[in-house]
């Protein structure tokens, strides 16, 4: 699909996890592919992190976590956004997720879960394709 | 080290030989129009004596345990003893971790590692709201001196080297096992280990900061001048570069802002009024290895080299033992991949190899489920025996530096050290490492690296096998570790438990005693002792420090 206007995306450190190597690369990948990107820093609540998604008006959240805390703070974060009203924004999740946490955390409402190993360009082709822009 | 004649003789065979193949060359081309490593050095065809030329025995080798140890820091090396194996483990409560930590014991492990839980090593209780979804995931929960007697019970602290990976609030840590050794009747002088106290790194790349650099540092510095009287053979800091590489940078990269935070720490001691041979000879460091194995080997000895010119001759320390560049090694959880991860068996295996051959003091092998969580007891333990068959069945350490005069390897070593010693003369002339982090020059290096490293992934021309190459269709990977979310609960139950049983007293006239000292110039660490002792908690005295202090906020640019 071809964008009326630029993809808006969030990139999020939830927890206390410091590894962002991860989250710094995907950010300037998108940003490669012409996204507008937002990156929060580590070390965000998740009130935090859904405040900036509310705030900065984004269509798309990246989340990263590597220290296993994922089980949680997804969850919450996706209940939270519903709580605010933000119910319609895309969101991914990467880090050190394994595989038999990918269900609970679609069931949560995570489009997609890139794990260690991911192509930043098969993520940027994941949101073009399942982004919602709103006008 | 060469006769002139004879290497004038060389070059010119050398370049008919270059001549002679050259039509070999053009019909059968090689597999890349360039080889070069991951710091960016081209990679010639063949190595031959011309390329180390100016090499000088006795000013740029030396003999084994002498000046400027870029064979090693020992004479004898792992002829004498081998490496310490000491695999980084913890999780959950500090029953589990004191059982894992017996087991590795039991299996020949030969020192050990204490991984800590994230709340803990950014200095919150385990019922703190930030720390929800954390206590005990990444190591073990550790609230309270409580927590430490458990997490050491049975093992003889006299006997056992113990390093721990703390930074921010690396002197409560140090307190509590100081305090845990007195109980089981271990003098101060008989203990022997580590803590990594490391800040500078904590605000490039792993990012466990609490207070900003300026107390932070002054932190740091009454550690070392405390441990000088108080635990002489404590290493006060291991200066890190490996989490700087997991980040992304290169090999050159890794030695330059490790050497320049090393720097960076000398000088805070100098101005902190210690002379640099009282704390010099306690500096230790911490390198990743990585994959390119001829890299890896000369990026050691060049680290050796280099350290050694800086203290004798910038610092003019005097003694020796400030001159030895002594670290310890982790094989690069970066490399690790969630695809195949058996295969993760082999890349660490080599990885162990090039640590082993460029001279380490000890080494923690990868597991290979870490690409997923952390290691079972089987997958830890391949990865122990991966060191204890390197060490017994190979012979790779029966001779020291087998490296040494391979043209390519001292090439390298020669290359990576004048590249790195540029950089460290870019990072002066910016003020300093602390002020190279605050204009954002090493996080902004960092991310370079490891954007282009991603890239080449990507385009096919780094090959990661299982990943881009040779891909299979795999069954999920069964049985790893789940750390149970009830770990939470127990410590605060537990924390709860000594609120209420403690002499609430000695506890707030300790905390106060802290908060003058960090007010003042006085040495923290005393009162940190006396509040571990009192069962203040590790949150507690965070919190006096964090009034004193206040905290550190990242700037984020990306």
């Amino acid at each position: 699909m071809t964008a009326s206007r630029r993809i808006r995306v969030l990139v999020a450190k939830p927890g206390l996890d410091g590894h962002d190597r991860g989250a710094k690369v995907l950010a300037r990948a998108l940003r490669d592919a012409g996204m507008e990107v937002i990156y929060t820093g580590i070390r965000q609540s998740p009130e935090q992190v859904v405040n900036a998604v509310i705030q900065e008006d984004v269509d798309v959240l990246c989340l990263s976590s590597l220290s296993g805390a994922h089980d949680y703070l997804f969850p919450r974060i996706m209940e939270l956004l519903k709580e605010k009203g933000a119910p319609d924004v895309l969101v991914l999740g990467g880090g050190i997720i394994p595989e038999e946490d990918i269900p609970a955390l679609k069931e949560a409402g995570i489009a997609g879960i890139f794990g260690p190993g991911s192509f930043t360009s098969d993520i940027v082709k994941f949101i073009q394709e399942n982004v919602r822009l709103r006008p | 080290m060469f006769d002139e004649r004879a290497l004038e003789e060389l070059k010119e065979a050398a370049k008919r030989w270059e001549e002679s193949i050259a039509p070999l060359v053009s019909k059968r081309p090689e597999r890349k129009p360039a080889f070069l490593n991951t710091s960016g050095i081209p990679i010639q065809r063949v190595y031959l004596p011309c390329q180390v030329a100016d090499l000088d025995y006795q000013r740029d080798l030396g003999f084994p345990g002498g000046y400027p140890f870029t064979r090693g820091v020992q004479p004898t090396m792992y002829r004498g003893q081998f490496w310490t194996m000491r695999q980084y483990a913890g999780f959950g409560t500090a029953e589990e971790s004191n059982r894992r930590y017996r087991y590795l014991l039991e299996q020949g492990q030969t020192g050990l590692s204490v991984a800590f839980d994230l709340p803990t090593q950014i200095g919150y209780d385990s019922d703190h709201p930030s720390a929800f979804g954390e206590v005990g995931k990444v190591g073990v929960a550790i609230d309270t001196i409580q927590d430490m007697r458990i997490l050491f019970d049975g093992i003889p602290l006299d006997k056992v080297s113990t390093s721990m990976t703390i930074n921010a609030p690396a002197a409560i840590l140090l307190a509590m096992y100081m305090a845990v050794a007195q109980e089981q009747g271990v003098k101060g002088e008989q203990l022997n280990g580590t803590i990594q106290n490391d800040i500078l790194k904590e605000y490039t790349s792993r990012g466990t900061y609490i207070f900003p650099p300026e107390p932070s540092m002054r932190i740091v510095t009454d550690i070392f001048s405390f441990c000088s009287k108080e635990v002489p053979n404590w290493n006060t800091i291991s200066i890190s570069g490996y989490h700087m590489r997991e980040a992304g940078c290169t090999a050159v990269q890794e030695v330059a802002f490790t050497l320049a935070n090393g720097i960076a720490y000398v000088e805070a001691g100098l101005r902190a009024g210690l002379e640099v041979d009282q704390f010099g000879p306690r500096l230790a460091f911490f390198f990743c290895c990585h994959l390119d194995f001829f890299e890896e080997v000369a990026k050691f000895r060049a680290a050796r080299r280099l350290w050694a010119r800086i203290m004798r001759d910038r610092f003019k320390a005097k003694n020796p033992r400030s001159w030895m560049l002594r670290f310890h090694t982790q094989t690069a959880g970066c490399t690790l991949t969630a695809q195949q991860p058996k295969n993760n068996i082999v890349r660490v295996a080599y990885q162990a190899m090039a640590a082993v051959l460029g001279g380490t003091q000890s080494l923690h092998t990868n597991s290979m489920d870490e690409a997923l969580a952390l290691p079972t007891e089987e997958a830890v333990q391949i990865a122990l025996r991966t060191q204890q068959l390197l060490a017994h069945e190979f012979g790779v350490a029966d001779t020291v530096d087998p490296m040494g005069g391979s043209f390519y390897v001292e090439s390298l070593t020669n290359e990576i050290e004048e590249r790195a010693m540029d950089y460290i003369r870019r990072i002066d002339e910016m003020g300093g490492s602390p002020r190279a982090i605050e204009m954002g020059f090493i996080q902004k290096e960092i991310q370079e690296a490891a954007y282009s490293y991603q890239k080449e992934i990507e385009s096919g021309e780094r090959v990661v096998v299982g990943v881009n190459r040779f891909q299979t269709k795999e069954p999920p990977f069964k049985g790893i570790l789940r750390v149970d979310p009830a770990v939470r609960q127990r410590q605060v139950e537990r924390l709860e438990l000594i609120r209420k049983k403690r002499d609430s007293q000695r506890v707030n006239r300790a905390l106060e005693g802290l908060h003058r000292a960090a007010r003042g110039t006085e040495n923290i660490l005393p009162h940190i002792l006396e509040a571990v002792q009192a069962q203040a908690t590790l949150g507690e005295i965070c919190d006096v420090l964090r009034d004193v202090f206040g905290e550190y906020q990242a700037s984020v640019s990306i």
